[in-house]
């Protein structure tokens, strides 16, 4: 089933891959031990002629294990998740400095992409604004200034392993650093209405020197 | 534990006050199974529409739509080639038209129909089925009483969830058609027709699920007030039977959570109608978005635990009746359930990890999600621990039993991926929550409703429903599901978006491997196709044992509990004399005794309470 995951080109991916792998694992060996037990007590325990049920009403020790353990098992599961998680979406832990910083806004049904230009200032006059095209370098910190302009859309980007929800009249932090240069889709993950099935864009992910270039063929100086 | 006294009934009831406007809970009860299964339908349908655009999104429907040939050259060669020569002939612009021109819906037919799916499966066929028909019909029964609390209540219960279905089914056929914005209604979409164009099929939605919510409170608290005051003589809450504990808990649950989703539901309805902005934002001011969604989870996730505690109630009879023995662990099951049920008020974030919620509430719902876990385990190996040592029999309804228990495993196991922040991050709206969901309510709650069916129909008509129709149903139904779900796990994993009308266009350039999204979702079709089928043997069967089915005694099934002590067919007040409680529910094989059970109600034995 994992196999099916899109490659991971996020530097923060691959700690999300390795906790869907350790769950994987864990649900595949309590999923065997459960159905199987209850595989073998269907067999074993069938109603033959003759024989009796035994009267069991039940264990405490049984019950305080079976608790103990699972809750155990869950603990440790959330004190690995807890970094992982604030690593991506925790706005305190974000690298500083961002190489590029973008606004991305959702509108029915595009992805609108808003470079500062230059000046790294929103709502000036060397703005440039792109529709559905993404265009970061490659192993640089890209952070996304997420917004809608009317329904609640949602940024998602599988190779990345990042989606977060765009809201209307907010603006949302995200960030990521890509590893691999790539053209890789940005689907809308959230109901936006009739277009929702056909909202994508593209994050092209550049080489460093293309990726001057292409500001260079934006911003001429 | 009173005795209510209207054992003798001198007046003859006419056919309207007793199969219409009945006060009698069983007859309600049964009102409200018919009412479920007809919905099951409606709302089954639906989904196999969409299924056909999931698997073939530019390909006409079959039978509705237009041959290939038509198609192609414009030659008429059906029978609905000539309905659509005629329909693009008229002037008048047809509902079938608008919806789905040549017999290819639309996409934003497509929305309307999944939104209306879950809408009908949650709140018109699990609920009332669970809740309605099985609390009504065992309740009095089980704990030893004539009738509900409040009978009148009871029936205006029923007629306003009847009031409530005909407005839901009315929303199909305004302009601008129903409802588009997912079963969730998540604002701004459901805020405002400009974003969808769907003007009172979305109002109608609110209104109906109102009354709805008017429907379930008036019944949870004839329940509540029933199972606290008119326990026969000798039920303590701890003899009392695990479906019954369930169906209390629920009550409790749905007259909390229902308030919620109504008042939610009234702003909603002012933002569309009065122009007021509780859920929308603009520059200027006004509400957020992130407000419905709290709203709506807050009763959202205690919902989806009452689509599931009945089910794991009915369960908890099935296996120790079928495995002749007790069930493992009486009390800690009622524990489970009960925390089960506290958990669900304080989980409700997990469904709004990457909604734009401050993200240290994301690892505060991670944990106390986790922690359901914990009671699900619970209850997962006390039912295990109930078929250890036992002497199981493989009859329809234990069989159902079985495939609720290892079905839920499967639907738990998958919950923890998505209680996982950083992993709900990838697979939050794909396909792996829609298999997840399913295989709770559809593998879990559903397996339950048809178990219960089959198990009390000998009590509910005094016939058994066929076994050789009921087995089939039961096998093709418990392949064609697991062919239908749990391939979506896999397409999920490979990132395949959740309420999208045209998966072909998805992934192309996202996907590096020889994976194919379509091969995947036309097997989930014809599967889904099977399913469906499969669901009207249980309805033949249903409606043709009601009165071809063979005549079935007071106790087939060799039960302990309260409702078979009563006569079959069950009289209006169901008692000749109120039964005294003597011990548990569950008193099966107990040592030394010559027969495997002992009723609850068997005075001569020595007590041999499990309880207290």
């Amino acid at each position: 089933m994992l196999h099916w995951l899109p490659d991971n080109v996020s530097t923060f991916g691959q700690g999300v891959d390795n906790l869907f792998h350790a769950i994987y694992w864990l649900t595949l060996v309590v999923f065997i031990l459960v159905i199987g037990t209850l595989i073998v007590f269907l067999i074993k325990y069938r109603h033959q002629e003759g024989k009796k049920a035994h009267y069991i009403e039940g264990s405490t020790t049984l019950e305080i294990i079976w608790t103990a353990v699972t809750t155990v098992i869950v603990f440790v599961l959330a004190m690995l998740s807890y970094p992982q998680w604030n690593k991506i979406k925790s706005p305190t832990q974000f690298p500083e400095n961002p190489d590029v910083v973008v606004q991305v806004s959702g509108k029915q049904f595009n992805w609108d992409m808003t470079y500062p230009g230059p000046d790294n200032e929103f709502g000036t006059d060397d703005d440039l604004e792109l529709e559905n095209e993404l265009h970061v370098p490659v192993n640089a910190v890209v952070h996304i200034r997420l917004t809608s302009e009317d329904v609640i859309h949602s940024f998602f980007v599988p190779q990345l392993r990042l989606k977060q929800d765009a809201l209307p009249n907010r603006f949302i932090n995200v960030w990521f650093e890509a590893e691999k240069a790539g053209r890789y889709e940005i689907p809308c993950a959230e109901l936006c209405g009739f277009g929702h099935s056909e909202m994508r864009g593209y994050l092209n992910v550049h080489a460093q020197t293309d990726y001057d270039a292409w500001v260079q063929e934006r911003w001429p100086q | 534990m009173h005795d209510n006294g209207h054992t003798e009934h001198h007046h003859e009831e006419s056919f309207i006050s007793k199969y219409i406007f009945s006060l009698d809970h069983k007859t309600i009860g049964k009102q409200f199974l018919i009412y479920g299964l007809i919905m099951f339908f409606l709302g089954g349908g639906l989904a196999l529409l969409f299924r056909w655009k999931l698997a073939y999104p530019e390909k006409p429907l079959p039978i509705i739509g237009v041959s290939q040939q038509y198609m192609d050259d414009g030659e008429v060669v059906t029978g609905a080639d000539r309905m659509w020569e005629r329909i693009y002939e008229s002037e008048k612009e047809e509902w079938i038209e608008v919806n789905m021109p040549a017999g290819v819906m639309t996409d934003a037919f497509y929305n309307m129909l999944f939104t209306m799916h879950a809408t009908i499966m949650v709140f018109f066929v699990v609920v009332p089925i669970l809740v309605g028909a099985f609390g009504n019909f065992l309740i009095p029964l089980m704990i030893g009483t004539r009738d509900m609390a409040f009978p009148v209540l009871n029936m205006l219960s029923f007629w306003l969830a009847v009031l409530a279905a005909v407005l839901m089914t009315v929303g199909f056929f305004v302009p601008g058609g129903h409802a588009a914005a997912g079963w969730t209604g998540y604002a701004p979409l459901s805020a405002d027709p400009q974003w969808t164009g769907v003007g009172w099929g979305q109002n109608l939605w609110a209104i109906s699920l109102l009354i709805q919510g008017f429907s379930s409170l008036v019944g949870s608290i004839n329940y509540i007030t029933t199972v606290i005051n008119m326990r026969a003589p000798g039920m303590t809450f701890f003899r009392m039977p695990l479906v019954i504990w369930s169906l209390f808990i629920v009550a409790i649950l749905l007259l909390l959570a229902f308030p919620v989703l109504s008042s939610a539901l009234a702003l909603l309805i002012f933002d569309r109608l009065a122009g007021t902005t509780f859920f929308t934002a603009t520059a200027e001011g006004g509400g957020d978005p992130l407000l419905w969604q709290h709203l709506f989870w807050f009763f959202g996730h205690p919902e989806v635990y009452i689509l599931i505690l009945p089910g794991m109630g009915i369960a908890s009879e099935l296996i120790p009746v079928f495995s002749r023995k007790p069930i493992f662990g009486y009390r800690s099951m009622v524990y489970a359930m009960i925390a089960i049920a506290f958990l669900g008020w304080i989980v409700w974030g997990h469904h709004m990890f990457q909604s734009g919620m401050r993200d240290d509430l994301g690892s505060i719902f991670m944990t106390t999600t986790i922690l359901i876990a914990v009671p699900s385990a619970i209850k997962t190996f006390n039912w295990l621990g109930t078929m250890f040592r036992g002497s199981i029999r493989f009859t329809t309804p234990m069989l159902h039993g079985i495939a609720f228990v290892s079905m839920f495993v499967i639907g738990g196991l998958s919950g923890i991926y998505m209680a996982n922040t950083p992993v709900d991050i990838y697979i939050h709206d794909t396909y792996f929550i829609v298999a997840h969901i399913h295989y709770v309510v559809f593998g879990g709650s559903l397996f339950a409703i048809f178990g219960g069916i089959i198990f009390w129909f000998p009590k509910m008509y005094g016939r058994y429903m066929n076994d050789v129709l009921s087995k089939i149903h039961f096998w093709l139904t418990f392949i064609a599901f697991n062919c239908t779900f749990f391939p979506m796990h896999i397409l999920g994993v490979g990132g395949h978006r959740r309420r999208i009308s045209n998966p072909m266009a998805e992934a192309v350039e996202i996907i590096t491997q020889e994976q194919s999204f379509e091969d995947m979702n036309i097997f989930i079709t014809m599967s889904a196709f099977t399913l469906g089928f499969a669901q009207l043997i249980l309805v033949f069967n249903f409606f043709w044992s009601m009165y071809k089915g063979k005549v079935a005694e007071q106790n087939p099934w060799q039960v302990n509990t309260l409702e078979w002590e009563a006569p079959t067919p069950v009289p209006h007040g169901n008692f000749g004399q109120i039964p005294t409680v003597y011990r548990g529910p569950y008193e099966y094989s107990v040592p030394g005794e010559e027969s495997d059970w002992i009723p609850q109600a068997q005075p001569e034995h020595a007590p041999a309470t499990s309880g207290d």
